[in-house]
This record gives C-alpha cells, structure tokens and sequence, in this order.
C-alpha cells in the first residue's frame, strides 16, 4: 500500500473530508498491475484513479513521465487537467500535470515528447500517435501507471480496440507499467477488466458504494401516447412542467433530428421563457461551447439533448434526467440518469417518457429491470481486424519491428489474446503489400522485409501519411451549414451529405433549433437562411440510432405470457388484451406471424424481437424469399419488434419462409451486393489504410475531379480478388454491425420450428402501429434506369427539348 | 446494342453505356481518360496500396465495346496511363489484355497531362487527330469547331422521387463534345461548377451513362460548388 504523505492528508483534514472507502482502497492496491474501479457518477471515482499518483510523486524525486490518462472526450482530459492542479497547487506537491489533444498547440506538443510531464491527460488517438514516433521509448521511459477513465464506453468501440493495443506498446517500452480502468456500472465488470488488464495478468475489480436507488419514474400524461412516431411531442406540457419545478433537467433523445424537432416544438409551447438549450454531435463547435458555459454557469433550465452528454462531465447541477423514447438498453439508461445529482449518496431523480404506445410497454419493462440491477449488453467478439492492421502501421511508423514481438505485444491485448499467428501474419501482409492475390513489382510494398529480418517503411515519408490516417472514427461525409452571405462567419452545424444532397432551393429543416431554409451550395458548404415563420421540413440527418438489447426484448416477451399487467396504463393494457382476444401475444420462444388482407393488399407481420436492425434484415431477406416464390412482396417496414411486408400475394405456409438454411442462402448472396456492405467496407478500408481519410479542406481545390467512389474498390476487389482480406474483415464488421445477422440467428434458435401462423380478416391491434411507422422499403420499386428516364423525358419537355 | 445516338457537326455518333464514343460511319471508336496503372503510380509514390485490378477491369470493358462495334479505328484521348512510368511498369496480364485489342485495327494514343510523349507499345502516337470534320485532343481547346475531347469527367446529377443519381456524362452542345472518364479508377467533376459551365455553350446537353445512356439539358448551376463522392485515390 501507498501511504498518504502529509500534504495530502492535511488537505483533506483541512476541509473536513474523508477519503471515500474505494478511494482507500485503490490506494492500498496500487502496486497491482491491474486495477478496475467501479463507481457511480459523483463518487470521487478521478480522485480514486488519482491519489495513489499523488502519493508516489510527493516526495519530488521521478524524472519523466509518470502516469498517463486517457479520456474518450478532450473535454474532459481539459476538465480533469482543471480539478487537478487546483489541489495540486493548494497541496504544494512538485508535480507537473498538462494535457494533450488534438487542440494542443504543435510547440507544445513536440515539447511534451522530449520533456513529458509527470501526469499527462489525453486520448485515445493522440496516445496512438505519440507511439507512433521514433522517440516513443525516451517518452515513455519510467512510466509506472496509466489510467482509462470512462472505460465502459470506450470498451464500446474500435477506440477501445486501439488503445488496448497501444497500451501492449507501452508495456513493452516501460516493463512493469500498471493499469487502472474507470467505469460506470456496468453488467459485466469481467468483461472490461479481461479488455483492460495486460493478458494473462488478473486484474482486481474494486465495486464503490453503488448509492441510494434511483428515483425513477414514467412520465404520465393526461393524453396517451401516439400509435407510432418517436418524438415525444405529445409529453410537451407534462415535460415543461417537471423543468420549472427542478433547477436543471436533462432531456435525453436517442437521435438527434428528434432532439431538433422536440427542441422547436419546447420553444414554441415555452410560454414562460425558460432558458432551454441544445447540445448534440451535429452542432458546430462554438455552438455547444457556448451551451456548455451557460450550463457551468447554472444559466440554463434545461437542456435537450443526445448521448455527446452521457459522459461524465460535470456541467453542474442537474437535478433531474428526463429520457424521451424507450430506451433501447437499460445499462445505458442506468448512466444517463446517474447525470442527475453529481452528488455522491444522493437518489438521482429521473422520467421516462415513452414516445409511443408500444414504447409504454418498453419502458416499463425497462424500469423494472432497473429496479432489479438487471443491466444488459452484448458480449464483444475478438478485437477487429482492421485496428489491428492501423497498429501494424503505427509501429511501423515508429522505426523497424521483427513481426515475432509484436505478435508477442499483440495477443497481450485481452480482444486479440486468442489471435492466431496465420492472421496476424495476414494483417501484416496486407499492410506490407496490400495482400493482393496478383503481384507483380518490387515497389508494391509500404513495408520491407531487411536483411536482418526486421520490417521497415520502404520510404520514410510514409510515417507522416500513417500519422495523419490515425484513429478508428469513421464519420460520413458531412458538410458545414453557414448562413448565407457570412463567408467565414458564424457555421451552424453540419449535415451528412446525403441529407445535403437531397435538398432543393427552398426546401426548409432543423438546425441547432433555428428553422433555416436552403439557399445553395457552395465549395462543400450549405449555405441557408433563417426562416423562422416557415414549417421546418424534418431533420433526416443521421444520429446513432441504437436497437433494443436482447435482454429488454426478453423482459417485453416474458411480460406478455402474464394474464394482466396492472402496472400499465389503462389504454395500453387493453390494447394488449384485445391483440390476445383477435389473435395473440408474441412468446418467447415461438415466433408469431400474423397475415391478413388490407387496402387490397396480402400483408405479413413477424414478430420476431429482434431488434430494428436484425427485423429490417430480416425484411430484406424475406421478400427476397417471397420474390422467388412468386407471390410479389411489394414492400416491408421494420420496427425493434416485428416487420411488415406487403404485396399482392397470400403467404400459405410461412413456416419455410423462416427456415434457417434458406434465410443464411439468401443471406450469402444477398450481402455480397448489399449497400450497408459498401459502406461498411468504406469505414474498414481507411481504418486498415487501404485508402487515406478525407482530409477536413484538402483537395477542394475547384476545377478538380473528385476522388472516385470507394463503392469501386469494393466491387473490383469482389471480382477479381474475392478472397482478399479487407472483403473478410468487411462481412464481419457488417455481420455484427448494420445486418445484425447475429440477432436473426439467436431468433432463429430461439423459436426452432415453433412458428404459430395465424390467419386473420383484418388487421391486428399489435400490428396497427406499423402501417403507421416511417422507413417504408419499396421492393425493387423502380430501378435507377426507369427513374432515370422519366425524368430526363421530363427536363427534356420543360427545357423545350424533344429526346433524341 | 444499348446505345444512344446523337447528332453532331452532321455526322450520327453513338454514346454507349460503357463511356465509349462510336462514329458508325467512319468504324471509329473513342475512349478517354483510361488511367492505366493507377494503383500502381499511387503504390510507386508511397500514396495508398489500391487492388491492383483496374487496368485489367477497363481493358475488359473494351475488349467488349470493340467487339461490339468491330471499329476500323480506337482512339484512345489521352491520360490513357496514369503516368510514363506506369506505361512502362504495366503488369504481364494488362499487357497481355492489351496487345490483343491493338491488332488488325489502327491505334491513336493521344497525348494527354499523364502521360505526354511516346510510350513504346505500339500504335500511333499524335497530340491531336483531325478527321474529317472533327478534331479528338485531350484537353478542350478555346476555339473548338467540331472537336472531342476528354480530361474533365464529366459528371451529373439528377434527382427524382427523392433519389438522386450521379453518373458520368457526355457534354455536348454545338461545337464540341467533352468525353466522360472510362477508366474503371476514375472520379469525376460536376458539370454544374465553373470550369465546364463556362466551357460548354448555351443549350448543351448531358448524356448520363446508363443502359441505355440518356439525354438531358446540362445541369448548370453557376453559384454552387463541386461534390465529392468519397475518398479513395487522387485523381485529375
């Protein structure tokens, strides 16, 4: 055990704290090499992760970097660089403490390498480049501990990924450097101690004091909720209410154009003038800067937002988290409502507002598994392919490696301990040389092989291209939005370049909570004008669109095998005893599919739980099964519990529709030519190197071509080089990703041959909802070519011109 | 053969769906702006490692486009090689795709940014071609009269019913035709930006790829930019 020097135990004393029991506790086990702390928000989990530096440093007599912290935000290194040299300073301790981010400015960040800090706050990505220069041995040298803060959400992504493999590095540069991960409450602590620790080194879990139990509630309104939608608007007044009777709310959305349109929607009904904001990825920097300081600075009453503010940093005091929506995974409700009351053994206070009918049943599914502790997640495979071969680059770019030690550093990383040689041994050739089956020149090769075995960059010059390709972020293409005529002036935020392209003169959306209207477009900006008075054409832009975990769709199928559920609203628990009276409630392990004629069309409804994306796969795959059948499927919508399909024909007997080997057939060929495999594929190649990054304002020279299309890349190498690596990583990364194949699978294991095909003469109560809901999938409906053609013969007539 | 016939300077040219031009009555079939060993000129300069596949892929497409057409005459229109060097680095199999397509028919490569300069694989090598009324060069001169040409490519978009549809396109309008890309490599500049705006006469039209190629006013914008389409290889 560390023992606390006087400093910092006066320090203490002198403002009449105690140290926390689990801050105690990391003390006494810092010479662990590994070290996971799980604590609620507000309980003092940084200074947990802290003290045990403090300590070690007291005395003034380590040179050189000592301990290093990695945030997922630059906020919070910023934040945290803030909150320490405050007691730092007031402890009189000789201990140097700076960040370093994208933001820093480059002086500095040369300086930091030769003459680091004794505590360095930073990132994932600026961890990934510092390694990748030649220098890194000297930065690192003495580095005894390194703290993950807010693991459980970097252990989500390819982040995480990367920097586990970057920690394998520094363990190779400073032997003996000891890990401690910082997390929320999470379902499985095993599973991000086994991410965290060096493989096969145990790491400890230390559990904090957990708290009181939230006090969490659904929202109830004198009007029910709508049939179908997502907004949420109909909760408006009930929403203001609960605002002006607490100091600061949070009002959480799963997606960011619902975060706009209950924005617009709250201004408008804001009789009173509460001083509401916005905040969400979309926005412009300076935007959410300036939301940010109205919130530090206790301006705000509320503030509508996504999940940019589910980490913890503490923008003051919140008292109370409303969630719009269902939502989607109870673990991460659990840490949107610990946002509520940053105070250590106080209840948080929390409304959720379900946004439909259906949603009702979710959230009290939801908040009965918050009750019970009943956490949910899905297990992650093995480490991604694609971050292993940026590694392999980024050691490249650090000087020469034999591919023995970095196999050896590699498969200390928990995801890749059970890496095999022969892939790994794939990775590094691909990286060498691309991987291709056809090889015909000596200068095909990034990396050479020496004399002496090791490998190298072939030219030098390459290191600064990898640097400049570092990171595992993947954004779509977006583009600016600026108000009109303010060339260089104020931006608004940015849309995907889908949405962009979309747009007509005229044409009139959300941002920010303004209603703007498209003026045109210039150099890769959007340019608009405000438009208060007009109706706001709805926002598509993309914000993550999360689907219902597993466990929270077991708790809905469990709750309907119960004869009645009191705890419903009125209008909600007839509803689901009318579906069992005209047909019956979905089980658990059986599979409902209801069919009936409607509007002069067969229509086919699954129940399958699958979740948005798996159903919406699934509605993909079973009119492709229903096309070769002949019974013409016209179309289908998906929602995270059934899917709809409609068409011309009646479904006899569903049941080989569902059977297993025909779905994976359909599935084999049908990925292969699939849009979400092309994107997917875009996303892994400038992960893996393959193609560079599109650099923010690089190559918008005018009168240049565009690069071409990625789509290309991926269609030549199916043709010609279908076994090549970046096609393997590509299917898997869809597979667990977008097409949710997985979840089809445990569905399809789940109900066996179980399949309860009910006939009906109209439609059911449980499948009402879905005419209503948007993402409408036409089948086929009209090729390009056709599209194409029509409207050319249309310009051609409005242009006066007859086609030739 | 899901070609689109136009007229241009009194002659009948065909557009096919592949980005080739066909002028039935002289047997003469155009193409430009192959970029022939792209992946490896990126490859060579340290840029990215792209599947080294294209050659092959636009050599294939032609292949098929002359035995369509059986044409007298290929006119390739310049920027047929990423650069000199890759003339001379191509891999065996593109060659062997190559020499194939040359024999028993004349052969023009003319010279373009990429790749001025004899390149040592047969054929004939000019800055320009005049036959009859037209003349082919790589890069559209100021006071054309009847000329073809490459080394924008052309692109258009469209939209209807709420998709919208970007394709590689001819220009044309009285006095010139501008050839899209038909390297299977090869990104494009939209013809609604400053360069083929001010390049292109009133009334000209675009004829988008397609099977068949289909025909529309050239879109023209004057105030709006160009648009990327994602980031892979450099290109120009």
């Amino acid at each position: 055990m560390t023992a606390l020097p006087a400093e910092i135990t006066g320090w203490f004393d002198a403002r009449g704290w105690a140290i926390h029991p689990h801050q105690r506790a990391m003390l006494e086990a810092s010479d662990r090499p590994c070290q996971l702390l799980i604590a609620p928000t507000g309980g003092g989990k940084t200074m947990a992760g802290f003290l045990p530096t403090l300590a070690e440093l007291a005395d003034g007599d380590h040179a050189g970097l000592h301990t290093l912290y990695i945030s997922p935000l630059k906020a919070l290194a910023a934040d945290i660089r803030r909150n320490l040299t405050g007691p730092i300073t007031e402890m009189g301790l000789p201990i140097r403490v700076e960040d370093r981010t994208g933001d820093t400015p480059s002086s500095r960040k040369k300086r930091q390498r030769a003459d680091p800090p004794h505590i360095l706050l930073t990132t994932p990505e600026s961890l990934a480049l510092l390694t990748s220069y030649e220098d890194a041995g000297r930065t690192f040298a003495g580095l005894k501990r390194v703290i993950v803060d807010e693991i459980h959400a970097l252990a989500e992504s390819k982040r995480g990924d990367q920097l586990m493999l970057a920690l394998s590095r520094l363990s190779a540069l400073a032997p003996g450097l000891r890990r401690v991960g910082l997390s929320a409450t999470v379902e499985d602590p095993e599973a991000i101690a086994r991410l965290l620790a060096r493989h096969p080194d145990p790491c400890e879990i230390l559990q904090a004091d957990p708290g009181p139990d939230p006090d969490i509630s659904m929202l109830v309104t004198d009007e029910p909720p709508p049939w179908s939608g997502g907004g949420g608007k109909y909760a408006i007044p009930a929403v203001l209410e609960a605002v002006k009777q607490h100091r600061t709310t949070l009002i959480f959305h799963n997606t960011r154009a619902q975060a706009e349109l209950f924005f617009h929607n709250l201004w408008l009904a804001n009789e009173d003038q509460l001083p509401i904001g916005i905040h969400h990825g979309a926005l412009a920097r300076e935007q959410r800067e300036r939301v940010e300081q109205a919130m530090t600075d206790g301006r705000l009453r509320a503030i509508v937002c996504t999940g940019t503010l589910d980490l913890g940093i503490d923008w003051g005091d919140v008292d109370l988290v409303i969630q719009v929506g269902a939502p989607k995974n109870v673990k991460r409700l659990v840490q949107r409502i610990g946002r509520a009351n940053h105070r250590y053994n106080a209840p948080s206070k929390a409304l959720i507002v379900p946004a439909n009918r259906f949603e009702v049943i979710e959230c009290v599914a939801a908040l009965a598994a918050v009750r019970e502790h009943d956490l949910d997640g899905d297990p992650r495979g093995p480490g991604p392919l694609d971050v292993l071969c940026q590694h392999i680059l980024i050691r490249a770019a650090a000087g020469p490696f034999r591919a023995d030690d970095l196999h050896a550093e590699v498969i200390t990383t928990g995801a890749y301990a059970d890496l095999p040689r022969a892939t790994f041994d794939r990775c590094l050739d691909f990286v060498a040389t691309g991987g291709y089956a056809l090889r015909a020149y000596d200068q095909w090769q990034r990396l050479m092989q020496r004399p002496d075995g090791q490998w190298q960059l072939r030219d030098p010059r390459a290191a600064a291209r990898i640097r400049m390709n570092i990171g595992t972020i993947v954004d779509a293409d977006k583009m600016a939005v600026r108000l009109h005529k303010s060339r260089g002036g104020k931006p608004l935020g940015e849309v995907e370049e889908y949405f962009a392209s979309m747009l007509r003169k005229g044409d009139t959306f959300l941002i920010g909570g303004e209603i703007v209207r498209y003026e045109g477009m210039r150099e890769m900006v959007v340019e608009v004008t405000r438009t208060p008075w007009q109706k706001p054409k709805i926002a598509t832009f993309m914000g993550t669109k999360f689907a219902t975990s597993t466990q929270l769709s077991d708790r809905i199928l469990t709750m309907f095998r119960r004869d009645d559920w009191p705890e419903l609203p009125g209008h909600t628990r007839d509803w689901l005893k009318l579906q069992r009276a005209v047909s019956r409630l979905p089980e658990r392990d059986r599979l409902l599919v209801e069919s009936f004629p409607h509007d002069g069309r067969e229509h086919l409804v699954a129940y399958g739980f699958a979740g948005k994306n798996a159903q919406q796969t699934l509605g993909l795959l079973l009119t492709q099964r229903m096309e070769a059948q002949g019974l013409n499927p016209m179309g289908f919508v998906a929602t995270d519990y059934a899917t709809l399909i409609w068409g011309l024909d009646a479904v006899g007997d569903a049941v080989p529709l569902f059977s297993r080997e025909n779905l994976i057939r359909t599935m084999e060929t049908w990925l292969a030519d699939n849009a979400v495999m092309k994107r997917t594929f875009k996303g892994s190649a400038v992960i893996a190197g393959l193609i560079d990054r599109a650099m923010p304002g690089g190559r918008r020279k005018t009168g240049r071509q565009t690069a071409f299309s990625t789509d290309i890349l991926y269609d030549t190498l199916r043709k010609y080089d279908p076994d090549h690596v970046m096609l393997e990583i590509t299917r898997a990364e869809a597979m667990r990703g977008l097409v949710d194949f997985g979840r089809i699978e445990t569905m399809l294991e789940r109900i066996g041959d179980r399949i309860d095909h009910v006939r009906l003469t109209r439609v059911t109560p449980l499948a009402a909802p879905l005419f209503l809901e948007p993402g409408r999938v036409p089948v086929d409906g009209l090729a390009n070519q056709r599209l194409m053609e029509e409207e050319a013969e249309r310009l051609m007539r409005t242009a006066g011109l007859e086609s030739a | 053969m899901n070609a689109h016939s136009f007229d241009f300077r009194g002659e009948t040219f065909q557009a096919l769906p592949s980005g080739a031009l066909f002028w039935p009555s002289e047997r003469l079939l155009a193409v430009s702006d192959l970029h022939l060993g792209k992946a490896e000129r990126a490859a060579r300069r340290g840029g990215p490692m792209l599947p080294p596949y294209e050659g092959i892929d636009t050599l294939l497409r032609l292949s098929a486009d002359i035995s369509a057409t059986a044409p007298r005459t290929v006119v390739c229109l310049g920027d047929s090689f990423d650069d000199a060097a890759a003339a001379h680095a191509l891999d065996e199999v593109t060659t062997g795709h190559l020499t194939p397509l040359m024999a028993g028919r004349s052969w023009i490569w003319i010279e373009g940014n990429h790749d001025p300069g004899p390149l040592g694989l047969g054929g004939t090598h000019l800055a320009a071609l005049r036959t009859g009324p037209l003349t082919f060069r790589h890069i559209a001169g100021p006071d054309a009269t009847g000329e073809v040409s490459g080394h924008y490519h052309p692109k258009a978009r469209l939209s209807g019913r709420g998709r919208g549809i970007t394709r590689p396109c001819f220009l044309v309008d009285g006095v010139r035709i501008v050839m899209p890309a038909y390297g299977t490599y090869t990104g494009g500049l939209q013809c609604d930006g400053p360069e083929l705006s001010a390049l292109m006469e009133r009334g000209a039209r675009a004829i988008l790829l397609g099977t068949p190629p289909v025909e529309i006013p050239m879109p023209r914008r004057p105030t709006r930019g160009r648009r990327r389409e994602g980031p892979a290889g450099g290109s120009d």
